[in-house]
This record gives C-alpha cells, sequence and structure tokens, in this order.
C-alpha cells in the first residue's frame, strides 16, 4: 500500500499525531461528564434500584426519599431509574446521529469540493434547501410523518444534522487540495479515491472531529426535545425530555419529576460543551484563546 | 441577487420536501399515520385529501396551487376547514414571542458582554462568562418549567400559561430567550475585545475622551457587525425553539398549530405550518444581508 506515495506520506502534515492534552479546568469538568455518562448508559440498569417499567401506584408523586431517592412519578415510577435508564436513550441517540452524518457528510462534502462542478452544485443546493429550515423543525416534520421510535430519531438527526459536516469537509478539500503532497501523490499515479480518502480526509479530520464533539450535546439536547414534544422515543420509554414532559404536569404537586431529568441533561450538555472547547484548543494551538 | 436566487431554490427545495416526504416513506404511509387497525373508509379519505391518490406531480401542483391561493383544508373529513386562518391567528403570536425573546436577549447580552470586555480578567468578567456558559447548556423545554414553579407557583408573580395580557409573555420570552442572551455575550465580549485592540480606540483614548464616549461609541459601534451577523443566524434558532417553549406556556402560536396538528394527524395543516415557518426563516435571513449593509458601510463597497 505504502510504495505507492512515499513522498506524500513523508510531506502529509501529522494532524492525527499531534499530542493530545487538556488544559483546562472546563476540559477536565467536561471529561468527567463524558466519562460518568458512558459509565452510566453501560451500567444503568445494574445500578438502578427498581425496572423502568415498575408501578408502585401507593407511591405516586412520592418526594424524594429513602425508598425512592429522587422521588416517584406517574404510577409510582422511579424517578432514578429512569433518569439512569435515560442515560442511556441519551448517549445511544446521540452518537449513532454524529456517526452517521459525520460519515455521510465528510463523504459528501468532500466528493462535492473534490470533484467539483455538477456534484458540486447538486450537494450544495440540497444543503442549503436543509439549511432553510429553522432549528429542530426538520427534525419535527419527519418524526411526525414516520412516527416515535429510536431508530426514526437518528434518522430525523442525522438528515438534517450532516450538512454541516459537508459544508466544512468541502472547505477543507478546497484549500487542502491544492498542497503540494496532493500534487506529489497524484504526480506519483495515486488514483482520486486515494487521494480523498487516504490524503484529504485524514488532514481534514481535525475540524471534523471539533464539529462532532460540538454536535453531540446538540444531539443529546435535540433528542431531549423530540422526547418531550411526544415526537422521540415511544411512550413509556424512559428519556429525559419524555419524564420532563411528565413532570410539567404536575409541577405544584411533585417539582422533583421535571426537576432531575432536565438537571442531568444540563449537567451533560454543559460538560460535552466544555469538552468541545478542550478538544478544539488541543487540536488547534495556533487559535489563541481570547 | 445571488441570495435572492439562492433563497429562492432553498425555497422551492423546501416546498418539494415538505409536499412530497410522504411519498418518500417505507411502506404504506397512511399506516403509519393511522396505525394498521383503521377502518378503510378513514385510510381513503385520508389518502385522498393529502392527494396520495395522486402521481407526484399533480400532489406538487395541488398543494401549491392550494398553499398560494390559501385554499388548503385540514385533511380530516368530514369537517374540511381552511388552515389559511389558523395560521394567521397563529404567526403573529409566535413572532411576538421570538420578538421578544429577541429583545430580551439583547438586552441582558449586550450590557454583560460589554461589561466583561470591558473589565476583561477580573471577577465581572468571570461572573459574566460563567452565567453565560451555563444557559447555553440549559434546555428550554426544563428552564420554562422551573420559572413557572418559581414565579407562578412559589411567588405568584406571573400567570403560569396563556397569552392574555404582557404579563403572560414575561416567563414564555424569558425561556426563549436565555440561550440566545447567553450565547450572543460570549460574541459580543470577544467582538469587544478585538475592537478595543483597533488604532481608533488607542487614539480616541489619547486624545482624552471619557473611557465611556471611547467603549460605546468607539468600540461598540465597530463591534456591532458580527453582533448582528450572530442575531440574525440565530433567529432560525428561536424559531425552532418557539415551537418547545410554547407546548411549555400553552402559547396559542404556530408550535402549538403544529403540534396538535400532528397529533390530530392533520397533515396538510403539519405540512402549511412547516413551510410558513420555513418562509419566515428564508425571509429573516435576507433581511439581515440587507441589515449588514446599513450597519457597514464597507460591506457595501465591497459587494
Amino acid at each position: 500500500m505504502s510504495e505507492a506515495s512515499p513522498v506524500a506520506a513523508v510531506v502529509s502534515e501529522p494532524v492525527a499525531r499531534r499530542g493530545f492534552r487538556l488544559r483546562t479546568l472546563g476540559g477536565w469538568f467536561g471529561l468527567g461528564v463524558a466519562v460518568l455518562l458512558v459509565l452510566t448508559a453501560l451500567l444503568g440498569p445494574w445500578l438502578s434500584p427498581y425496572s423502568p417499567e415498575a408501578i408502585e401506584l401507593s407511591a405516586e408523586l412520592a418526594p424524594p426519599g429513602p425508598g425512592h431517592l429522587l422521588g416517584a412519578g406517574e404510577n409510582g415510577i422511579d424517578v432514578l431509574t429512569h433518569v439512569l435508564h435515560g442515560a442511556r436513550v441519551s448517549l445511544v441517540v446521540a452518537f449513532f446521529a454524529v456517526v452517521v452524518s459525520a460519515l455521510v457528510g465528510a463523504t459528501l462534502g468532500a466528493l462535492a469540493g473534490y470533484l467539483g462542478g455538477l456534484v458540486d452544485e447538486g450537494v450544495m443546493r440540497v444543503v442549503d434547501v436543509l439549511l432553510a429550515f429553522p432549528g429542530i423543525l426538520l427534525a419535527i416534520f419527519i418524526t411526525s410523518v414516520l412516527g416515535p421510535s429510536l431508530a426514526n430519531v437518528v434518522f430525523a438527526l442525522s438528515f438534517t444534522g450532516w450538512t454541516g459536516y459537508a459544508r466544512l469537509a468541502r472547505g477543507q478539500v478546497l484549500t487542502l487540495r491544492e498542497r503540494e503532497y496532493v500534487q506529489a501523490a497524484r504526480a506519483l499515479g495515486s488514483g482520486s479515491a486515494r487521494i480523498l480518502f487516504r490524503h484529504l480526509l485524514p488532514n481534514a479530520a481535525g475540524p471534523l472531529l471539533i464539529q462532532a464533539t460540538f454536535a453531540f450535546p446538540g444531539a443529546i439536547l435535540a433528542e431531549a426535545s423530540l422526547s418531550f414534544l411526544g415526537l422521540g422515543v415511544p411512550p413509556g420509554t424512559p428519556s429525559w425530555g419524555a419524564l420532563v414532559d411528565q413532570g410539567t404536569q404536575y409541577l405544584l404537586v411533585a417539582p422533583h419529576v421535571a426537576l432531575f431529568p432536565g438537571l442531568a441533561l444540563a449537567l451533560t450538555v454543559l460538560g460535552f460543551n466544555f469538552l468541545g472547547d478542550a478538544v478544539r484548543d488541543a487540536l488547534d494551538p495556533k487559535r489563541v484563546e481570547r | 441577487m445571488r441570495r435572492a436566487v439562492s433563497a429562492s431554490i432553498a425555497v422551492v427545495g423546501a416546498l418539494l420536501l415538505v409536499s412530497l416526504f410522504l411519498n418518500l416513506v417505507p411502506g404504506d404511509p397512511i399506516d403509519v399515520m393511522l396505525g394498521e387497525q383503521a377502518s378503510e373508509v378513514d385510510r381513503e379519505a385520508l389518502r385522498r385529501s393529502v392527494g396520495l391518490d395522486q402521481p407526484w406531480y399533480t400532489q406538487l401542483w395541488t398543494f401549491t396551487r392550494a398553499f398560494v391561493t390559501g385554499e388548503l383544508r385540514t385533511s380530516l373529513p368530514p369537517f374540511q376547514k381552511k388552515v389559511l386562518p389558523a395560521i394567521g391567528e397563529a404567526l403573529p403570536k409566535t413572532l411576538l414571542l421570538t420578538l421578544a425573546s429577541l429583545l430580551i436577549s439583547v438586552a441582558l447580552a449586550i450590557p454583560l458582554g460589554v461589561a466583561a470586555a470591558a473589565r476583561k480578567g477580573t471577577a465581572v468578567d468571570s461572573a459574566a462568562m460563567g452565567v453565560a456558559v451555563a444557559g447555553v447548556a440549559l434546555p428550554r423545554f426544563w428552564l420554562g418549567p422551573m420559572l413557572i414553579i418559581v414565579f407562578a407557583l412559589w411567588l405568584d408573580w406571573l400567570p403560569v400559561s396563556g397569552a392574555e395580557s404582557w404579563r403572560h409573555l414575561v416567563l414564555p420570552s424569558l425561556t426563549l430567550g436565555t440561550a440566545l442572551a447567553a450565547f450572543l455575550s460570549r460574541m459580543t465580549r470577544a467582538a469587544m475585545l478585538e475592537t478595543l485592540r483597533e488604532d481608533f480606540v488607542t487614539t480616541a483614548r489619547a486624545k482624552g475622551l471619557h473611557p465611556r464616549v471611547v467603549l460605546w461609541k468607539h468600540a461598540f459601534r465597530n463591534a456591532l457587525l458580527p453582533i448582528l451577523t450572530v442575531l440574525g443566524l440565530e433567529f432560525g434558532g428561536l424559531l425552532g425553539g418557539a415551537i418547545v417553549t410554547e407546548k411549555v406556556f400553552a402559547w396559542p402560536g404556530m408550535g402549538t398549530l403544529l403540534l396538535t396538528a400532528i397529533e390530530k394527524r392533520d397533515y396538510n395543516t403539519v405540512r402549511a405550518t412547516v413551510l410558513v415557518f420555513t418562509l419566515c426563516y428564508v425571509l429573516v435571513n435576507a433581511l439581515t444581508d440587507v441589515a449588514y449593509t446599513l450597519v457597514d458601510p464597507r460591506v457595501r463597497r465591497r459587494s
């Protein structure tokens, strides 16, 4: 494999091999939140005191106490159990939504930038159309037609989410393809596919990774919003957004039902935002923090 | 001109997507919408009213013509009301809500961001940016209920929900505007730090002008362009966020109209509201472009 472009390999910028260090308190906080979330998602079912389907009518809307540490909700469901299981839904949906959007977006964007012409026009016009929908509206529209399910949420978020990566990858490819190492690779007889996937995309990976890190809390928030609207997870599935929705009906008598899943969500989003900042600073040392 | 062309392409594309999305659903979309147990009569009625018994180009033409002429009717037999009057009632409410939250976020963010930039590195700066960082992370559908608990249920200062008076507007617009306020104050700070480094600021200071005059008349006016850019771009976020906020406060706007229509499976209203939202968004983005040239003569010369 490597005999095709020894020069290119040497001249190529070693983006991926650059050291990665967290330099700020916020970065460590973000990493802590991320690790905590992953652990909760993995171990949630063993950590939670009840089953998410468990119904205990005598405990309906009970305040936080010894039996239910974070209180109980409608039909006596355990809030702590639903918060722990909700972490799993959040993480899984956000992970797949981000991965699918990034792969689709980066590939289409890189192709548009590399091939130019009609492909470029076509891809970028589709991007324009999708960006004409404000915020979460398109995802609402799609899930309203397809119905609530985890797969449909992932589809809706990917369908709307890939545009950012496409723009970014296209811009990166447009500047990178004129670099000397790309010309060197071409002179040595590398084909388009090899240049695109071995030279251009790896060197565009830094900004794409930064974008993905910031998109992650966005996807978590979007899933929660859709579930809050009744368009995300199917009824009964533990999700932070769905639990807040349930809690809004009992704000006076049982504020804890809405309080705790929302806190978990806010903390998660905050942590991942900090982590995004840290990843950006680590991958882009040229950027001076003001 | 180029802007106008790409905006119209976006609008036409959105129209295509909205009117034909049903055809892209795997399987029979009527099954998805009504469930497989629905009676044959209901299924046929819905199929006809959303136009699925027609080829796609007829569907597109029928929907577009009905939408433009205001003849579009709800897709729920037997009482097929016109969609346009409902939108005419809901749209001003949503615009009122978004504009109020835009004003609130500007009123909060600009003093906060300017103060943080003017006292960079001090406790004021850290406190302001701490608030800003937290504000971005608060989900609206959670912030809203928490504000209701504190200001409506405990303190009893403001109503829980509805849209009868200006007092009903306070909590929804705070809920909708907080995230933008937080983001905008960071942008304001960054833009101010940029302009405070410029030579003309140093000159103004050297002339012995009052620091406040330098800060607002020299630095702030030049920091306005990036702030305006952000405002225009984020307005769409506000429109989208209004859907969630309206549900929390039972605010009778476009979001409530859309969600009720989804619940009732009134597909024509869903399509029409989504399209109107999109038109508003595209229009605001176009207006933002115009606003640039008014604020910054340099942009006018360049284009």
